[in-house]
């Protein structure tokens, strides 16, 4: 079923010759009303900060939708200039990457429920052979988080607070991407 | 196996679905790969439904790509020390579809074997005219080419005597979250791969010689540079999204 699909390998300690873009952060550009800063240190299973790790996310516009044609509901033009939905961020040697982007809306299913406001992450770094997947949610959205498909199928609330972001004064937003240990970071098989 | 699936008609959303990629990918704890033991989760991994931010994801193309980006031999002072080499190759889904207009970033080590990177201590010499990254996009077709200089194998740390075969690194978007892949393409006949452990952390034979490129006369142009051929597949779409969720 999988015939031809080509392998995953690591990105190892280079990825500063490929990889980093210097808008690579920002998702909107800088000074973008409403733009909520995103921090966070990538940990392996010592507790040490990775410095040769790349965070990378992708979400929905602050309307819930997406300019991309696979979107049933059509291809739609963000409503705010310089929009990309996309974010990348090399770590810094405390292990910290940083995104700048707008709260995406929620999101519809196929089976008529609602996703809360999340941000889909991969992770690459030397020692990951394949990316690892996982996802940003909100604090204060504690009604549609409650609602939400993805973390009510995490039986453990332990586990399932690793996905939420916390607040960082100033509308800032800390989430740490821990690869091991007690506070073990849920990834996903997507 | 086929079967109607009618929560999708009451949502009215309709979906594509991507295929898993089943004993393709290197398990993300493999021993043998030393720098994989405190950088792989040890809870399961959950199945994350593909959704619509899944299903969708960023189209980079050619505003992300400058003028010398695809020729890894230009923008210096002079020409970098090495083996000239073309190398080119189709994106596709691995429903033999092409991926157009999909970037592809790529980066890799000198002729000697040294990235012009300051974590690189192995003493082999940097080359001035060597920076070593590239960008560049697929056409319509999903075709894509670099000019670059073939990377040497160098020496690392993972165990006494390892050394990785030569290598470059390829970074592909495709068209949804998905399909992102960052994998390493490899050159025909390396006495190295059966000592490598990032090489052989992917579980079969067959995946692992889909990382290997191919000489390539046709593209070779005389005179001037050999050419090597390399082909990309990206998982691709399951036939229709009314199919059951089978081998995860």
């Amino acid at each position: 079923m999988s015939a031809g699909i080509t392998p995953s390998q690591t990105v190892g300690p280079y990825l500063e010759l490929g990889l980093p873009w210097a808008d690579g952060p920002f998702v909107v550009p800088p000074g973008t009303p409403g733009a909520i800063r995103i921090t966070g240190q990538v940990l392996d299973g010592a507790g040490t900060p990775m410095p040769d790790a790349v965070v990378e996310t992708w979400q929905a516009d602050p309307d819930g939708r997406f300019d991309h044609p696979d979107d049933p509901r059509g291809a739609a033009k963000p409503s705010v200039a310089g929009f990309r939905g996309f974010g990348r961020s090399t770590t810094d040697g405390e292990g910290r990457y940083e995104i700048v982007t707008l709260r995406p809306g929620p999101l519809p299913t196929p089976d008529g429920g609602t996703e809360a406001p999340h941000l889909d992450v991969s992770v690459f770094a030397r020692g990951m052979l394949d990316r690892t997947v996982t996802r940003i949610y909100f604090p204060d959205e504690a009604a549609a988080n409650a609602a939400d498909p993805v973390l009510s199928a995490i039986a453990d609330p332990s586990r399932r607070a690793t996905l939420i972001a916390e607040a960082d004064g100033d509308g800032a937003l800390r989430f740490d991407i821990t690869l091991q240990g007690d506070r073990e970071t849920v990834f996903f098989d997507v | 196996m086929t079967v109607s699936n009618p929560s999708v008609a009451r949502g009215g959303l309709v979906l594509p679905r991507y295929e898993p990629a089943v004993g393709v990918h290197p398990p993300l704890d493999s021993p043998e790969y030393k720098s994989s033991g405190l950088r792989h989760p040890k809870q399961q991994l959950i199945a994350l439904p593909q959704q619509l931010t899944e299903i969708t994801g960023p189209l980079f193309g050619a505003e992300r790509v400058g003028e010398h980006d695809a020729d890894l031999t230009a923008g210096h002072a002079g020409e970098p020390i090495g083996e000239r080499i073309i190398v080119s190759g189709r994106v596709l889904d691995s429903d033999g579809r092409p991926v157009p207009d999909a970037l592809i970033e790529v980066w890799q080590a000198n002729a000697a074997g040294r990235y012009a990177h300051h974590v690189d201590d192995h003493p082999a010499p940097l080359d001035p005219n060597f920076s070593g990254g590239g960008r560049c996009v697929t056409d319509s077709l999903g075709h894509y080419r670099f000019v670059t200089i073939k990377p040497g194998p160098y020496p690392w740390g993972n165990h006494y005597n390892a050394w990785r075969p030569a290598h470059i690194h390829f970074s592909l978007f495709g068209r949804a979250f998905t399909q992102r892949l960052i994998t390493q393409m490899f050159f025909p006949g390396d006495p190295l791969f059966a000592l490598d452990p990032i090489f052989n952390s992917i579980p079969t034979e067959a995946a692992r010689q889909r990382l290997i490129s191919s000489f390539d006369l046709d593209n070779t142009v005389p005179d001037w540079a050999m050419a090597y051929r390399w082909d990309i597949v990206l998982r691709g779409r399951t036939a229709t999204v009314f199919e059951t969720q089978e081998g995860k």
